[in-house]
């Protein structure tokens, strides 16, 4: 069985962080808002080395998706950054028309998402905005695994036209995909190959899938675990091509879909 | 086209259209879109530098954005008029498969439309992003949008004022219908909006009332680009009546 390292627990938002200062120098249409929790988002990198393409929106989310639906008209990739929920029920009608229906080039970032979030509690840790972003006209839907991952995606979300909703969150989780690699928006990671069980995990809990694998494997039992990072749109050929094997479906997940 | 005559006989055949647009599907809001009548006629052929050969990005034009999408009969009736669609394509309107959807949507690829509205109390925020696209991009043109007065009992109009006030978003011009008149009733009723100049002012607006809403020339002489040399953050409150006969 194919074995993973954790190179060292990290959060995933700092992934988005990191993704973000990188675009800031590498990309001089992309400009950040943030709705009262830059700290939070880990967008303090970007607003201190761009102040200009840095906005400040205030606890205002129904606002902030509006301008940031405007700044796309003028060649703007404008990248929201707020709580899950702030980014998707707080505004979804803002989203829906402004943006999806307008066809805006915006990227939703949301961190802070699912049960993984821990200590805010209940209001905070929403499982819907899964279920609701993709519903959405057009809209791309991702949630990454882990730091680097997030990162990867992050830089390539920037080169995707048309809206996205990018899902990474709070808690420090093993990082263990590579360093330098390349998302491809759509298409899933198979990352063990396996016989009698199948398990697509998404976010935070593609680690949690590993270590279960592990744990099968030694009670003689072969998983296959794909990474499905990206929900929208989902990659059924990698779903489909594994459960005709004689397998089991296992969803791992940290959302309602 | 500046010939005030000529503006008036435009202003005219814009109602027509209104009215056989919301006539021929017996549905539609003639009421705020007879009242704008002028403002449409004004901003499209004598103070915005808009080009009819449509672009999505607008840089180095004026733009505009229409918060209250239910007055699309006047909006359609004005593009057309302007040439950024074949006339008869009025004759489409809220049919199914037009282009000329019961609010402006851009999916369906009309000339003219930057952005969906009809939900209401989302203009003023798209506009201030155009806005600061354009100082980003060093376009010195300007975003007009035009909202109902019934519209700003939406909170995210204030959301909106609030930080365009703060920062500093000037080459942004807020039109507000102001015809006293909403849905179930007079705004007075429904939902006081209060002294609306107060509190555009106390949010560090400078306001304009013009006080003659359908006069060509007032529109055309407090619209000026003049008006917006000390670079504030301006609204207009746009005295209109409201022609009844409201979609409900
Ligand atoms: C968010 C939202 N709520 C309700 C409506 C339904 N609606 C359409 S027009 C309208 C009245 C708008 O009043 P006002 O802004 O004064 O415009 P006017 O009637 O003067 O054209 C309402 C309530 C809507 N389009 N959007």
């Amino acid at each position: 069985m194919k074995k993973f390292t954790n190179t060292g627990n990290k959060d995933t938002r700092s992934g988005f962080g990191a993704g973000m200062t990188q675009l800031g120098k590498t990309n001089p249409n992309v400009v950040a808002l943030c709705a009262d929790l830059t700290g939070s988002l880990k967008m303090d990198e970007f607003q201190a080395n761009h102040p200009e393409r840095f906005f400040q929106i205030g606890i205002a989310e129904a606002n902030m998706m509006g301008i940031a639906a405007g700044l796309t008209i003028g060649g703007k990739i404008p990248f929201t950054g707020t709580f899950a929920n702030f980014s998707t029920g707080r505004v979804y009608d803002q989203i829906r028309q402004s943006i999806a229906y307008s066809g805006k080039n915006v990227k939703i970032c949301a961190s802070h998402a699912g049960v993984t979030l821990g200590e805010d509690g209940a209001t905070h840790q929403i499982l819907e905005d899964i279920g609701l972003m993709k519903m959405l006209p057009g809209m791309t839907v991702i949630n990454t695994c882990d730091y680097n991952q997030t990162k990867a995606a992050t830089l390539a979300i920037a080169e995707h036209k048309g809206p996205v909703y990018l899902r990474f969150g709070r808690p420090s989780v093993a990082n263990f995909t590579p360093e330098d690699q390349t998302f491809d928006i759509g298409k899933a990671v198979h990352l063990i190959e396996g016989t009698d069980v199948t398990i697509v995990a998404t976010g935070h809990l593609v680690w949690e899938a590993i270590l279960a694998a592990e744990t099968l494997d030694k009670q003689g039992i072969s998983a296959e675990v794909i990474n499905i990072h990206t929900i929208k749109p989902l990659d059924n050929e990698a779903i489909l091509n594994s459960v005709k094997k004689p397998a089991a479906l296992l969803l791992l997940k940290n959302t309602t879909i | 086209m500046t010939d005030i005559n000529q503006l008036e006989n435009l202003v005219t055949q814009v109602r027509r259209d209104i009215l056989r647009q919301v006539h021929k599907v017996n549905s539609g809001h003639p009421g705020g879109s007879l009242g704008c009548a002028e403002f449409f006629v004004a901003l499209y052929n004598v103070l915005m530098e808009h080009d009819t050969n449509f672009n999505m990005d607008g840089k180095n034009e004026d733009l505009f954005f229409l918060s209250n999408g239910h007055i699309s009969p006047v909006f359609y009736s004005v593009l057309a008029r302007s040439g950024y669609f074949p006339v008869e394509e009025l004759n489409t309107f809220r049919l199914l498969n037009s282009r000329l959807q019961g609010h402006p949507t851009t999916h369906e690829g009309l000339p003219g439309i930057r952005v969906a509205s009809g939900s209401l109390g989302q203009g003023i925020s798209v506009a201030i992003g155009a806005a600061l696209a354009k100082k980003l991009n060093n376009d010195n043109k300007i975003v007009y949008t035009l909202c109902g007065d019934g519209e700003l009992q939406e909170g995210q109009n204030w959301e909106a004022i609030m930080y365009a006030a703060g920062n500093k978003v000037d080459n942004l011009i807020v039109t507000i219908d102001y015809n006293g008149q909403q849905i179930d009733g007079a705004t007075d009723t429904v939902l006081p909006l209060g002294n609306l100049t107060a509190k555009f002012e106390s949010f560090g607006w400078e306001v304009l009332t013009i006080k003659e809403g359908n006069n060509l020339e007032a529109i055309i002489k407090y619209n000026e680009r003049s008006q917006i040399k000390n670079r504030k953050r301006k609204t207009h409150l746009c005295v209109t009546p409201h022609c009844d006969g409201q979609w409900r």
